[in-house]
């Protein structure tokens, strides 16, 4: 298992109380690894601190306990190998659809002569379909194209991990689907590395190889990690036939609605015991199958190592 | 349809002008020779003619004269308005871009560094509220340079709102577009100059807008207490020759260029604005 692309280790985010008040623990023990060109969803509900974990792995917010690994070094900051899509687009309004992914290109690869940025900006802007307005603002696009300049930029840059943090929240329903199907094009022609935020489960189940579930806040961590195995390449409307996407589904959904707060009990019940470091279980709902994953390496012992990769 | 309304503002607009400009015309006609003339009169060659408010005829006649040709120079107590205008404006933009020079880089260091915004914030409170020609007796026994003086002035007016605005604007960047700045790698000077410096460009040309209408307020009041050159001198010169019509005109005049500064800002501000 140690050939996982990124780790993160016992993660924790604990936010200073109101004067006088206790500390607000948002999520502990939050623990999982995630594979080279593997496309990971993160389910939970709202305030569980999902977005706070993702801004942890791009380096924008410090955990308070814990570390994330990535290439067998310590994330600190952020950096180009980890590109992000928010879910408000975050385009800079007062440059044009293809200054917003050229900047990016040419802050990747400041060597680059000017016909290779347009060229390689040219062909991200091609493959999200916006071939023709590249020229105008973000202001004059719909949200589904913004979102689409925001995926384009993020793909453009080639990051070894992509950061999705709901990107289609504000999206209306053809438009989420369209985008969908873009995404898995570009994303099956790059064999990028995916972390997804998402609270609708049919998005995360056409995506992901595997969802992570997310307990409620606070002390949320993250229950289990969901297998998807569902041959590629999916399609949205054939997807739904296939013998385990019900099982998939009324797995995640049984979830959402019931287990979420009742293993967050049992789990606030459990405080000050000592928090046992695992990753979550891997579990197949289609053939009922759960695997306990070991961690190799000794939470206590990975300062150390990073010590030592720095000598 | 905004173009009928321009076209019906515009006309309102004319029939306001002329009604205005035909009131004061009529009600303002020169009293009739009543009285016989005074022994004295007599002696001095017909009565002094009283001085009162001209008529708008006799400004638009004046102004034609001097509109055609307005860059005469004879002697220090006569000079073409348009000369007078360009003394003013010299010393306007002069310490105008000096200001800007001064206060757009000291904004984005208090915008950028809390610290450094607490650290100079009560300078600045007790520096701002200062009348500008307050500053006039220090400037002019410190520079012993009337011209400088003045300039000085203008620096010191319009630095205020350049440098609030700027901080101000620079402060309140959107957090997802330092975001976007983190996450490429951008260094510190390419932040300011592709993020920070357009996100805050309305904001700071806010600032520079209300600045260049500050300093052509005050370059008229600094003229007149320095004198010389320059518009604010003219008005006050003609004030003492008792040429009521080249005042009325080098008003409208005064109003008409900073009008004209104003809309040039205007213009500035709409060009680095952008819809988020
Ligand atoms: N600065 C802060 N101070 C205190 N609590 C915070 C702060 N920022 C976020 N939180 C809390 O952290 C929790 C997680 O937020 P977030 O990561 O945005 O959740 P999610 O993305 O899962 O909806 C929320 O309950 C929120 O109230
Ligand atoms: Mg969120």
């Amino acid at each position: 298992m140690s050939s996982y692309l990124l780790t993160a280790e016992n993660l924790s985010k604990v936010y200073p109380g109101p004067k006088g008040g206790e500390p607000l623990t948002v999520f502990d023990g939050v623990n999982f690894g995630v594979n080279k060109g593997e496309f990971v969803c993160v389910i939970g509900h709202s305030g569980c601190g999902k977005s706070t974990i993702l801004n942890i792995l791009a380096g924008l917010d410090d955990a308070t306990t814990g570390a994330v690994i990535m290439d067998g070094k310590e994330v600190a900051g952020p950096s180009l190998d980890r590109g992000v899509v928010f879910q408000n687009y975050s385009l800079l309004p007062w440059i044009s659809v293809f200054k917003n992914i050229s900047f990016a290109v040419k802050s990747r690869w400041p060597k680059w002569s000017k016909d290779e940025v347009y060229e390689h900006t040219m062909k991200y802007i091609e493959m999200v379909g916006l071939k023709g307005v590249e020229h105008r603002k973000p202001s004059q696009l719909s949200g589904g194209m913004r979102q689409r300049v925001s995926i384009a930029r993020a793909f453009a840059i080639q990051p070894k991990l992509l950061l999705l943090d709901e990107p289609f929240g504000a999206l209306d329903a053809l438009t989420r689907g369209m985008i969908q199907e873009e995404l898995i094009k570009v994303w099956e022609k790059t064999n990028q590395t995916v972390i997804m935020i998402t609270h609708d489960v049919d998005e995360a189940i056409l995506l992901s190889d595997r969802i992570f579930l997310m307990t409620n806040g606070p002390h949320a961590s993250i229950a289990e990690s969901v297998m998807i195995d569902i041959p590629r390449h999916r399609d949205r409307t054939e997807i739904i036939h296939h013998d385990h996407y019900y099982p998939i589904r009324n797995h995640v959904v049984d979830f959402l609605v019931k287990r979420s707060k009742e293993l967050n009990d049992t789990g606030i019940e459990q405080q000050g015991q000592e928090q046992a470091f695992h990753y979550p279980p891997e579990v197949n709902p289609a053939t009922g199958q759960v695997t306990e994953v070991k961690i190799d390496t000794d939470p206590s012992q990975v300062d150390d190592t990073r010590i030592a990769n720095l000598r | 349809m905004l173009d009928r309304l321009n076209v019906r503002a515009a006309i309102v607009s004319i029939v306001f002008l002329t009604v205005l400009l035909g009131t004061w015309e009529l009600a303002n006609q020169p009293p009739e020779q009543t009285e016989a003339l005074t022994e004295y009169e007599m002696l001095m060659g017909g009565s002094a003619p009283q001085a009162r408010v001209p008529n708008p005829s006799e400004i638009g006649l004046l102004a034609i004269e001097e509109l055609s040709d307005p860059f005469y120079d004879k002697g220090p107590n006569d000079k073409g308005i348009g000369l007078q205008l360009m003394y003013s404006l010299y010393r306007v933009l002069s310490g105008y871009f000096l200001a800007a020079l001064v206060a757009i880089p000291v904004g984005f260091l208090i915008g950028m560094s809390p610290l450094m915004q607490k650290a100079l914030d009560p300078f600045i409170q007790v520096l701002k509220p200062i009348s500008p020609l307050a500053w006039m007796p220090l400037a002019l026994f410190i520079l012993k340079d009337s011209e400088i003086s003045s300039i000085f002035v203008i620096f010191i007016c319009s630095i205020w709102p350049m440098l609030i605005n700027t901080a101000f604007g620079v402060s309140s960047v959107k957090k997802d577009y330092l975001n976007v700045a983190r996450t490429h790698e951008l260094g510190r000077i390419k932040t300011a100059f592709l993020v920070v410096l357009p996100a805050a460009a309305p904001t700071i040309l806010t600032g520079m807008r209300i600045s260049i209408g500050i300093a052509w307020l005050v370059i008229v009041a600094a003229e007149m207490l320095v004198g010389g050159t320059g518009v604010g001198y003219y008005v006050w010169n003609e004030w003492n020759n008792l040429d009521l019509t080249s005042v009325v005109f080098s008003i409208l005049m005064i109003g008409f260029i900073g009008m004209l500064l104003d809309l040039s800002l205007a213009k500035a501000t709409k060009m680095v604005q952008y819809v988020e």
